[in-house]
């Protein structure tokens, strides 16, 4: 693929980074500075919220909606642990980093937090001594969520029951593992502030953008991340590669070049509604939010979020890597695997069946510009999401342990470039790495 | 067209386990699932979504499923019928072999090793409901289990008995017993034994014994 120049852009990767390690070396001081001299100044207009407040069962129902909405389980529940207790590890490039306990638990929960405190984390990023938190707790969406909401949010999490587990220790390296140097990081990817409406737009369009932008934090996957895990990268949400899971979120755009290119509302909606569309299914951590969050939006809310999505940009066309990769004996070879492995259930023609397995041609994760959504696909195979719509979804055969590194290279690049796809080969050496990337 | 069978539904488990089933007696780490007690394959579909037992493929593939679909796959290959197979085994030693029986059959009461035959049935067919069969499985399947409950990569509810058994056996006598009952002449009854019909000598969670606390 980019073979060429390749050492080169090593060298200016390396140094690039090194500037940068300096760089940042020099604002942890600054950073330990303006964090000590900061942490006195926080939350001015300090309100209390009377507990009768925070057990009113409508607030907590309303509370309870947005969390689902904001998908706070996701990060906050680990692999069969108790719901909102925190105690999983999030491995990002720069170390682990433990998710806390929010249940309403006093030593190791959000028991002694006040609705300022959490405030103050969802809007300012900060924890409650006013420390910096790290930004894998994406504030950086979060910020745009109303106080009402939050407060809503808050009496949620407060209701449920308490659960007592202390939240373990992180393995950030230095200078990560140094709060200090999230001052440089927060200048240049933060800015707080609730989600303003765009008066020119009409209420449908501003709710789906405060639920995209905010509570639902699509970003996070959605968009590309630097080096130093910002996205920065205009336009939002075209799309990017989920560092350490590596799964790709596809570009979000459906104008022109967009990767959902030709989806209606209707189809962006179901998807999230019944976890399948008519263009693809969700699959990976995809699968997971349409499970624990987005079905459980109310439609509304759902035609909200199709609405904004179907109004972003038309996007630029991507760089032609087609041509450069295209290899007709891996197409020709993939030509046979899928013939005996994949048409008897995605079809001939790349079709699919309509409400049972997903069409190929064109689906957004089969043409993402990397290739690894097709290619862990077909490694991991499983069941499409389990929904209220689709209560014994069927599933696909995992082909890890049947074909070889050069049959699933083969058979991606195939349906990569069939029908009307037109998206770059995929390796044999990829599909080794994506082999053994841990899944989860 | 696509038949709407459960069969169709579940390609993700037949792909491996077989369309009944029945296992990959050749490669060796796809168990059989035919005719197992159903609370016994719930139970291990749990314990894959909990990350008491790990196997990536298998968390992955059984994250989302609810209790009821759990339950209808498990139903599925509870219920199905189909000649065993004999699977490749490693040469072992006469010696070895004697020692597998020996374990299989009386345990070793001085290592307080119970009989696999004291849960397992006396012709190792299974329990119902939730105890599983140990004949016609590979060796390698067999000896890969006991040494994962010994790393703690496989676990259930607790008390965890079979933790507690794998525990006090030694590296050779696993061996041993895995080579020992993958090796064995199938009985001509295969089902599983009424529930009821032993009575384990250790507290097992999986048969409803409730952890002691510390």
């Amino acid at each position: 693929m980019r073979r060429a120049g390749r050492q080169g852009d090593l060298t200016v990767k390396w140094l690039r980074r090194l500037f940068a390690l300096l760089a940042l070396l020099l604002v942890l001081l600054a950073g330990w500075v303006i964090s000590v001299a900061d942490v006195g100044h926080r939350a001015d207009a300090q309100t209390t919220v009377s507990q009768a407040t925070l057990r009113d069962p409508a607030l907590i129902a309303r509370g309870d909606y947005l969390t689902k909405a904001a998908d706070c389980a996701g990060c906050h529940t680990a692999q069969g642990g108790q719901p909102m207790a925190g105690g999983r590890l999030l491995a990002t490039p720069f170390g682990n980093i433990p998710v806390p306990n929010i249940t309403p638990d006093q030593e190791t929960g959000l028991g002694r937090w006040s609705f300022e405190d959490f405030w103050q984390a969802l809007h300012s990023g900060r924890g409650r001594q006013g420390e910096w938190l790290y930004p894998a707790f994406p504030y950086t969406s979060y910020t745009r969520v109303t106080r009402d909401d939050a407060l809503a949010m808050f009496a949620y999490l407060r209701s449920l029951p308490s659960v007592h587990q202390r939240t373990g220790p992180g393995s950030l390296g230095f200078p990560y593992s140094r709060r200090e140097s999230l001052v440089a990081w927060r200048a240049l990817y933060f800015r707080a502030g609730e989600f303003q409406s765009d008066p020119n737009q009409t209420a449908q369009w501003n709710r789906g953008a405060y639920l995209v932008r905010g509570l639902g934090h699509c970003s996070e996957c959605h968009a590309a991340r630097n080096a130093w895990g910002g996205t920065p990268s205009a336009p939002a949400l075209s799309g990017g590669q989920i560092p350490v899971q590596n799964w790709y979120a596809p570009d979000l755009g459906t104008r022109e070049h967009g990767g959902l290119q030709g989806w209606h509302k209707q189809d962006i909606v179901q998807l999230l509604k019944t976890g399948q569309s008519g263009k693809g299914t969700a699959f990976g951590p995809m699968a997971d939010v349409v499970v624990g969050s987005t079905q459980h939006l109310s439609d509304d809310d759902l035609q909200a979020i199709a609405t904004y999505l179907v109004s972003l940009p038309p996007r630029v066309a991507g760089p032609e890597l087609e041509a450069k990769t295209h290899d007709d004996a891996l197409v020709h070879q993939g030509q046979q695997v899928y013939g005996e492995h994949c048409a008897d259930c995605h079809g001939k023609d790349g079709r699919g069946v309509a409400g049972v397995y997903p069409p190929l041609d064109g689906n957004p994760s089969v043409i993402e510009p990397s290739g690894i959504n097709a290619t862990r696909a077909v490694l991991l195979g499983g069941f499409a999401p389990l929904t209220e719509a689709h209560a014994r979804p069927y599933s696909m055969p995992p082909f890890a342990q049947q074909l070889s590194d050069a049959e699933v290279a083969a058979v991606v690049s195939y349906v990569r470039h069939s029908w009307s796809n037109r998206a770059s080969a995929v390796r044999p050496e990829a599909v080794g790495r994506d082999r053994h990337t841990p899944v989860d | 067209m696509i038949p709407h069978t459960l069969q169709q539904r579940i390609a993700a488990c037949t792909s491996c386990h077989g369309v009944h089933g029945e296992g990959t007696p050749g490669s060796g780490y796809f168990p059989r699932l035919a005719g197992k007690p159903a609370a016994y394959l719930v139970r291990q579909m749990q314990d894959f979504q909990s990350g008491l037992r790990k196997y990536a493929p298998m968390e992955y593939t059984v994250r989302q499923l609810s209790p009821a679909y759990m339950r209808e796959i498990a139903d599925y290959f509870a219920a199905q019928q189909v000649p065993y197979q004999r699977s490749a085994m490693p040469s072992v030693s006469a010696q070895t072999l004697l020692r597998g029986e020996q374990l299989i059959n009386h345990g070793d009461p001085a290592r307080k090793i119970p009989a696999c035959t004291g849960c397992h049935g006396s012709q190792l067919t299974g329990v119902q409901p939730s105890t599983p069969g140990l004949v016609g499985l590979p060796y390698d399947y067999l000896s890969a289990q006991l040494g994962s409950w010994r790393t703690h990569t496989r676990a259930t509810v607790a008390p965890d008995c079979m933790a507690v058994v794998a525990g006090r056996l030694a590296d050779s006598d696993i061996t041993a017993v895995a080579a020992a009952l993958a090796s064995r002449e199938l009985p001509a009854e295969t089902h599983a034994q009424a529930a009821g019909s032993v009575s384990p000598p250790l507290p097992c969670g999986v048969l409803g014994a409730k952890a002691t606390s510390p």
